[in-house]
Formats: structure tokens, sequence, C-alpha cells
């Protein structure tokens, strides 16, 4: 009965989409208040039928269910209950049905902003946002329904993909959708600011909290789906340029565009033309990574299905979204009101040049993602663009935009000085080399590299932490007065500072992978193997059954010196519904490197194939992610409005003030 | 009938979020401008920045003015809005309210109507829900079983039980096995053959292979009356293309067997399908859906490759469909698609030889 209520919901969504499209679009053509009133309370309406049909999806999966075609070849009623639940968007029809209801979540919030959303904007904004629901909720219901029943029902269900059994799971793909999905309301309110042909700052004002709540969750999600990728692959590798994580980075790298120059557009009122196609790359990038990975245009854990039908679907869905965005701007963007012009030594142009250089970056992420599609559908040849291709184009244009990233933030607005901004850079810049020079001397026979990485890094940190000291310290001031003003200054300040420290920790720990110790051996009870400066001893080796896999189980001892540390797991799962075997790593965390354990084949004489790896401040990589994404929830919690300061003359305070 | 209540119900709650709305007549207030509040917030920020010292006092003035301009601007624009009143809105109010009454209603019963299964709880009772007690009780059922059979494999008797509930549970390969455990141990058995050949058959969708044929022909030499393993020969008749000697079989069954045992429709449908049509399909499944999906496997591997596993897929789901020829194509395509791995290749040989598609290879 409620799988075939919330089946029916989805049905009532698809309707309610409908009239929340078109009404809301003829109120503003009308100005009609009435028309426009509408948007709200029918978008709060479809979320409440979508959370409706997840709701029931849900407890046809908790109480397995398995008249629904969905839950059986997805569950088991074996499985713990926390993968029960994951499952629900552990594949790909009900992780469309989730993608929709953060969706109409996101239009439900807009809808409840009454008061700081002009009524035009909002009406605009909810009609596009309901185009892009009624989009994908016909997709779902023609070609990928999470409803499908089979009678007469099937004892037992077959149980979820073995990888995806993983709390990693349980959390990745929530976040990374509430990513992806955010810039949905970037992209719905620059729709409408074109449909209305007006937009200023206040635009960028009310956009601002969206793309910074949308990036934030979306950093989580890469870091989180990284890390996953790390312990459960069992190759020890945290990123693999594989085109469905790059299929979340380019969104990324739009989206970092895009929340710095929605700054310059509410401060300044410029860049504005830009900020909006920008905001319209950077969901059409959300909807290409979706199709990429839904299609099953590409082969991997991601693809759920492989379906034609699909694919062709949200390609058309592309071509509607994106075609459709990009027609309304060529024909509306002239109209805008263009903004004022700035000097190039400035923030502004300081943030104008990191635009250029992510979106430069975000371009070589779709052609070596693309790329070999295309030639493979015109020639049939199959390439593959990896790491070294990456390295060659991505790595070079991230590096001097880091390099420039403090100097950036030690500009002024308008007019900065770029001789002054150095000048109060001396001291990062001076402690950023020494360090490089002191690591480079202790590891000399190393990859050089990873010093200059960690000097990279250090200087990104010192950089952040020195606009925060430089607009607090004043030389023989009171300790006193400078914490208050250090606390004094607003939270966009200091999120922007710890923003960027949190991109100069993953720095420092992608550099240090470059020390990575890798070691391969065969142990049998008691035998040691030795990895960087430290060892592990197997201890045993014993067969566990759960409820839904059995597994072996070797347990080592980590020792450094002669001293033990601990032991650590590391299992060979066989899941016996699918007959598919996974390896769970064991990793020991010591401060912020990590000992990582994968076990290999079980040899003929009953020795144990072992593989592993020492990796310093190998966690530095996520914690940085975590750091950025803090930065950005701090930031949101600032209300303060921004101010244009028009003087004519500028005379330097004593005391400096750059952008907040 | 409580479904369709509960339905209408859901629709008429979803009419009213839209109605509602339009219902309000004059009732929308003028709302605080958020432009106004805009700038009016940033003047305020402006002077507390001046007091501050961020701002300069000349600064701080320039500063409110420009916020100011905006500020003009901004409620301008607003006074041009606002079009509520008058017979022009009123039709446009009932307008809407036509098109939200009809489309949804209608769009979401049309498309439920299409897709749902309202019917399905009648359905559904007619069968013996396994409730999540009865079916926790079979896992830990299963699993003291098991824990039994690792510490005494020589009990063919408890292999014979759990070879039936790995069959149900899904498990295929193990239901093999256990089969395979109690044929060892209990001796070879006309019913105990027969359900061999069937789990093997149904761990290979529906193919009856060269181990599953040997299987049955065992059975009906212990017990030539034994229906289930004849009627597994004659289905193996089939797919191999030799359905004169199917419909023989099949009717052997029939005149054989009681006119009241349970197989008996079984075979009819079988007979009567054979008559009605050449191109035979060997499994009671959906033709139409089956033949769909072995169409979009095959025009995959073409265009994308794949692994050994699918091609042998594809070419096994020929064979079952009856369809020899396509299934040697398919062969001879597998075979220049894995041209270069060995193992590949010999998994195909091997099943090509099974299957005895004479001509797929070169």
């Amino acid at each position: 009965m409620l799988v075939e209520a919330g089946h029916f919901a989805l049905a009532l969504a698809l309707g309610l989409s409908l009239i929340q499209f078109i009404v809301p679009l003829w109120g503003t053509r009308a100005n009609d208040p009435v028309l426009m009133s509408v948007a709200p309370t029918t978008a709060l309406a479809v979320l409440a039928c979508i959370a409706f049909a997840f709701v029931a999806l849900t407890v046809a999966y908790v109480t397995s269910d398995f008249s629904v075609l969905n839950v059986v070849e997805n569950s088991h009623s074996t499985k713990p209950l926390i993968y029960k639940i994951s499952g629900v968007w552990g594949n790909h029809e009900g992780s469309m049905l989730l993608w929709v209801l953060i969706l109409s979540f996101f239009g439900g919030i807009v809808a409840i902003a009454r008061d700081s959303i002009p009524a035009r904007l909002q009406a605009n904004t909810l009609a596009i946002q309901a185009a892009i629901t009624l989009a994908f909720l016909a997709f779902i219901l023609t070609t990928s329904n999470p409803f499908d029943r089979v009678v007469p029902a099937p004892a037992d269900g077959q149980d979820l993909n073995p990888l995806l059994q993983d709390l990693g799971l349980a959390i990745h793909p929530p976040l990374l959708y509430v990513g992806y999905v955010g810039f949905s309301i970037s992209f719905a309110f620059a729709c409408a600011a074109l449909i209305d042909g007006r937009i200023d700052a206040v635009w960028a004002r009310i956009v601002r909290p969206w793309t910074l709540t949308a990036w934030a969750f979306l950093t989580l999600g890469i870091a989180m789906g990284s890390y996953w990728a790390y312990y459960e692959l069992g190759w020890g590798g945290w990123w693999f340029w594989d085109p469905v994580e790059n299929a979340s980075l380019m969104p990324w790298l739009a989206g970092t565009a895009l929340v710095h120059s929605t700054v310059v557009m509410e401060k300044r009122d410029s860049l504005k033309v830009w900020t909006i196609l920008l905001a319209i790359l950077t969901f059409s990038l959300s909807l290409l990574g979706t199709f990429l990975v839904r299609s099953g245009v590409l082969t991997s854990v991601h693809s759920f299905a492989v379906d034609p039908e699909r694919g062709t679907f949200i390609l058309g869905i592309l071509v509607v979204f994106i075609g459709g965005s990009l027609a309304l701007f060529a024909w509306r963007a002239p109209r805008l009101q263009q903004g004022g012009v700035f000097a190039p030594i400035s923030r502004e142009g300081a943030l104008v040049l990191n635009n250029l250089f992510l979106a430069t970056a975000c371009a070589t992420v779709f052609i070596g993602t693309l790329y070999p599609l295309a030639l493979e559908v015109m020639t049939g040849e199959k390439i593959s663009v990896g790491e070294p291709f990456f390295n060659l184009t991505f790595v070079p244009l991230i590096v001097p935009l880091l390099l420039l990233l403090p100097f950036g933030q030690t500009l002024a607005w308008k007019r900065g000085n770029l001789l002054g901004a150095a000048q109060r850079l001396y001291a990062a810049l001076g402690l950023s080399l020494l360090l490089t020079i002191v690591v480079f001397a202790f590891t000399h026979d190393g990859p050089v590299a990873a010093p200059l990485g960690i000097g990279l890094g250090t200087f990104l940190i010192l950089g952040s932490l020195n606009e925060i000291v430089t607009r607090s310290w004043t030389k023989g001031g009171d300790w006193a007065v400078m914490r208050r003003k250090a606390f004094g200054l607003p939270r966009s300040a200091w999120g922007s500072a710890i923003a960027h420290a949190g991109v100069g920790l993953t720095v420092i720990g992608i550099a240090a992978t470059a020390w990575d110790v890798e070691t391969l051996g065969t142990l049998r009870s008691g035998e040691r193997l030795g990895v960087g400066p430290y060892e592990a001893r197997l201890e045993r080796i014993v067969p566990r059954r759960e409820a839904n896999f059995r597994e072996d189980v070797a347990t080592l001892t980590i020792l450094r010196g002669g001293q033990e540390l601990g032991t650590v797991d590391t299992m060979k799962r066989l899941y016996v519904t699918r007959g598919m075997p996974t390896t769970e790593a064991g990793i020991m965390t010591r401060g912020l490197s990590q000992i990582y354990v994968s076990l290999g084949e079980i040899q003929p004489d009953g020795s144990l194939g072992m593989r592993l790896y020492y990796k310093p401040l190998v966690l530095l990589i996520w914690l940085g992610a975590v750091v950025m994404a803090a930065g950005g929830a701090l930031s949101l919690t600032d209300r303060r409005m921004r101010i244009a300061a028009p003087a004519k003359s500028r005379r330097l305070p004593a005391n400096p003030l750059p952008a907040e | 009938m409580m479904i369709w209540i509960i339905l209408l119900a859901m629709t008429a709650a979803a009419v009213m979020a839209v109605l509602w709305p339009l219902s309000r007549h004059g009732a929308i207030s003028r709302q605080v401008d958020p432009n106004t509040q805009f700038y009016r917030e940033q003047v305020a920020e402006i002077d507390r920045d001046r007091d501050r010292g961020a701002l300069l006092p000349a600064e701080a003035e320039a500063a409110k003015a420009e916020a100011g301009r905006r500020l003009l601007r901004a409620s301008h624009a607003a006074d041009t809005m606002l079009d509520a009143v008058g017979e022009p809105a009123l039709r446009r109010r009932r307008a809407a309210s036509t098109l939200a009454l009809s489309v949804i209603p209608i769009l979401a019963l049309a498309v439920y109507g299409g897709l749902g299964s309202p019917h399905i709880l009648e359905r559904l009772g007619r069968v013996p829900v396994t409730g999540q007690e009865a079916r926790t009780d079979i896992g830990s059922a299963v699993a003291q079983i098991e824990a039994h059979l690792a510490t005494n494999p020589q009990d063919g008797r408890g292999w014979e039980v759990i070879a039936p509930v790995y069959l149900r549970m899904g498990r295929m390969d193990d239901a093999v096995k256990a089969y395979e455990a109690a044929l060892r141990h209990l001796g070879p058995d006309a019913a105990r053959l027969a359900n061999y050949g069937e789990a093997l058959v149904i761990a290979r969708d529906g193919l009856v292979s060269k181990n599953a044929q040997t299987a049955f022909e065992k059975a009906v030499e212990l017990d030539p009356s034994s229906a289930k393993a004849r009627l597994y020969l004659a289905r193996a008749a089939e797919q191999d293309g030799r359905i004169g000697k199917a419909r023989e079989d099949y009717a052997a069954i029939l005149t054989a067997s009681p006119t009241d045992a349970p197989w008996v429709p079984l075979v009819r449908e079988q007979l009567a399908r054979l008559d009605g049509q050449q191109a035979a399909v060997a499994s009671p499944l959906d033709n139409e859906a089956i033949a769909g999906m072995v169409a979009s496997l095959a025009s995959r591997l073409e265009s994308q490759g794949g692994s050994v596993d699918e091609w042998a897929r594809l070419v096994r789901s020929y064979a079952v469909l009856g369809q020899r020829d396509k299934a040697s194509a398919a062969a001879l395509k597998a075979r220049q698609a894995l041209a270069k791995d060995a193992d590949g290749l010999k998994a195909i040989d091997t099943m090509t030889r099974e299957l005895q598609l004479t001509n797929a290879t070169p």
C-alpha cells in the first residue's frame, strides 16, 4: 500500500512541477503577484510528494519488501540495517530519486525564504527549478522507476554490490548530490535573472550562500569519495583521474570560480555577465557528470546499469537545459547592465586571474575526460588519458594559481599595491622557503617535489593566516586588544582564511605522497615485512562468518624499532549472494600518517601475499578538504552585508583592510 | 478500493497547494521589499564600519550616497510591479485554477495508471507473504545446517535438505554443490539426479547443459517414469533444435502420466506452443522481454566489446531462445573479439561444444 502511494506521489509531483513551471512564469510575464505566489506553495507540495515517495521506498528496503523489483535487485534480508537504508541510493533508480529529492528540497528552501528574495526573482527561479524537476521526474518514471513490482515476490534479494556495502557509500552520494544539485539553484537564479533582464548586487548577495553551500558539500563529497576509494579498493591510491572522479571535479572547479566571482559581483557590482555564465556552466557540468555516471558511457563501479535508453534520455535533458540556458544567455546577456571596470592590480583583478586559471584547469579536465570518449565514438579507437596527461596540463595550471593565491588575498579592493602586498607577505614567504630548505636538507636523496610542495602548502597556510594577523596586529599593541580585534573580524574573513589554509593542508598532503613507500611480500605466521620505518608481523589468519559474507581475517602487529604499536586486521571477503570477493584494507593511523595493509592471494603453501604501504601525512589530503568546507560553512554564518565604497580618492588607512 | 481513496485524498491535497494561493484575494500584502532591505542594511553597515574606523568619514559618505542611489533605483522598480486587481487578473486566476485542477489529476492518474500496480495487494495476497520473521528463521536455520555440515561434510541427508533451500534463496552455485555432495554420499537416485539436473539448468539461466542432460538420462534409466527428468530431456531436445523429437517426448510424457498429475497443464502448454510456432522459446518467461534484453546485450557487445562472461551469456541466450544460427554467429564474433584472450577462447570453445553449435568454429 505504502509503496503504491509512494509511486503515485511521484506521479503527482510530476503534475505539480508542470504547474510550478507554467504558472509562476506566466505570473511574472503578466505582473500578477497572485500567480507568482503559486510558486512557493507548489514547490513545497512537490517537496512533500517526493519526500513521501522516498520514505516509501526506504520503508520497502528496511522491511525487505521483495515485491519491489528495486529492493530485490539491491537488498538482502540479512544485510545490516544501515546498508539496507544506504542501499536505497546505492543503485541507479534510488540514487536518481535522491537526486530529485535534494533538488526539491532546495526548491523548498527557496520557497520558504520569501522575505529575503524579491518575489519576481523567486517566482522565476522556482519555475526554472520546476523545469529541472519535471525533466528528471519524467526520466525516473519512464526509464528508471524504483517502484516496479515483481509478482510473485522472490524469497530473498540479490544483495547490494559488496563494494558499496560500506559506511563511505552511506555518506558519499548524499554529500555529492547536495553539491551537484545545489548548483542547480545558482543556475535557476541565473536563468531567472536573464529572463527578467535584471541583475545587481542584490542578486549576488542572494545567490552567494547557495553557491557556497553547494561548494562546501561538493568539497566534502569529493573528499569522502576519494577516501572511500582509498580504503575500499585496496590499491592505496586516492585519486585516479577516473572519468567518474573528473565528472565531480569539473563542477567543483567551476563552482570554486563561481564562489569567487560572486564576491566580486557583490562587492564591486561587476563581472556580472561572467558570473551568470559561470553559474550556467557549473550546473551544466553537474548535469554532464550525472550523464557520464548514469548513462553507462563509462563502465566502472559507478555505472550501475548499462542501458542506452537511459543514456539517450539524460542526453536529451542535457541538450535542453544546457542548450536552452546558453541560448537564453546569448539572447539576454547583451541587455544586462554592465558593471564597472577596475584596475588589474587589485583584489578583484586577482579574483579574475583566479577565475581564468580555474576555468582553464576545468577545460583541461573536460578535454581529458571527454576527448577519449569522442575519439572512440568517431573512430572506434580506444585511448586512455590518465595521470601523465593531467600532470602535464592540470598541474602547471594549478601550481601558479596556488603561488599567486596569498598575494591575491593580501591585495586591497579597487586599487591594490603589489609591492605593499609582497611586503606584507615577506614573513610568510621567508618561513616557507626556510622550511623547504630544511626539509630538503633532511631528505636530500628523496624526491625534490615533496619539499617544494610542502613549502608551497606552508606558504598558502601562512599567507592565509597573514591576513588575519595583519588586520589585528599593531606593533607594540596590547594582546587583549589584538585578540578582540582578531575575533571581531567578520566571519567571512575568517572563513576565507580557513578555507585557503585548507587548500594548503591538502597541498602538503599531496606533496608528501612522493615519500610513499610500498613493499610486496609473502608472509607466514610470525614472519615480518618492513615498510619505511615500520615493520609488520603476521600473527594469524582466521576465517570468520557474518550474516551476508564470509571472510579470512589476517591480523598483523605493527612494530617500530622492535616496539609493538598495535594490531591491524585486513580481510578478504566473499559476499555469498553475489559470489563476489572484496578486499578490506587494514589501516593504522599514526598522527597524520598511515600504514596501509592490503591482503593478497593465499599461496598454495599457506603463506599470504601482502602489500604494505607507509603513507606519511596522507590524512592531510582529506583533512584539508574538510577544513576548506569548514571555512565555507563559517563564511555562510556571516550575515554581514557588503559595501562598495566608491571613494574618489583613497588614502590608505593606517591599518589596511582588504576584502571581507 | 482503499488504495483509490488514499490516492484520491493525495490528489486533492496536491491540487489544494495550488488553489490555496490563487484563492487569497488581495491577501498579498506588500512584503518588505528585499531590495530596499538590502540597501538599508548596507547603509547601517557603512555607519558601523565608520565607527569601527574601517572607513574614513569621507569614504563612508560616498559609500552611503552610492547605496542611496541604488536604493532609489530599487524602490522605483518595486513600484512598477503588482497588477493584481481587475477583470483580467480574475480571469487569469480562473484559468490558472482550471489548469491546476485538470493537469495535476489527469497527469498523475495517467502516469500512475500506466506504470503503477494498484491491484498488486490482491495478487500478493494470494501468495503467502514470507514475513520478516519467517525469513530470519530460514536464515538462522541455514546457518545452523551449514555449521553442522562444516563439521560433518559426509552427511548426505543434510546436503539434500539444504540444496532446495539454497535454490530458493537464489544461491544457485551452492545448490548445485549441495546436490553433488548429496549424490556423492547417498548414491544416485532418480529423484535426486533429476533435482541435481534441475539445479544445473536453473544455474545456467534455463539452458540444459551437457552435465544436466547426463544427469537426467541417468535418472530416466533408474526410473523411466520420472516426469521431471523426462520433461527436461524434452526441453533439451528442443534447445538442440530437434523439435520433432521434443514434441514426441512431450506427447509420451502426457500419455504416461495420470490426467490429474500437476505437470500435465505445463506439458500441454509446451506442446501447444511447439505446434503453434516454429521459433520456440524454452522458457516460461515473457519472450519479448528476453529477446529485447538479448538484443541490447548483443548491440552493446558488438559496439563496445565485453568480457568473456558477457559473450558467453549472449551465446547461451540465443541457444535458449532456439535461435541457433544467431548463437553460432555470436560465438564466431566472440572468438574474433576475444582473439587475444586464450582463456576466453577456451571458454567459448567449451561452450560451443556443449551447445553442439557445429558451425561456430571457423
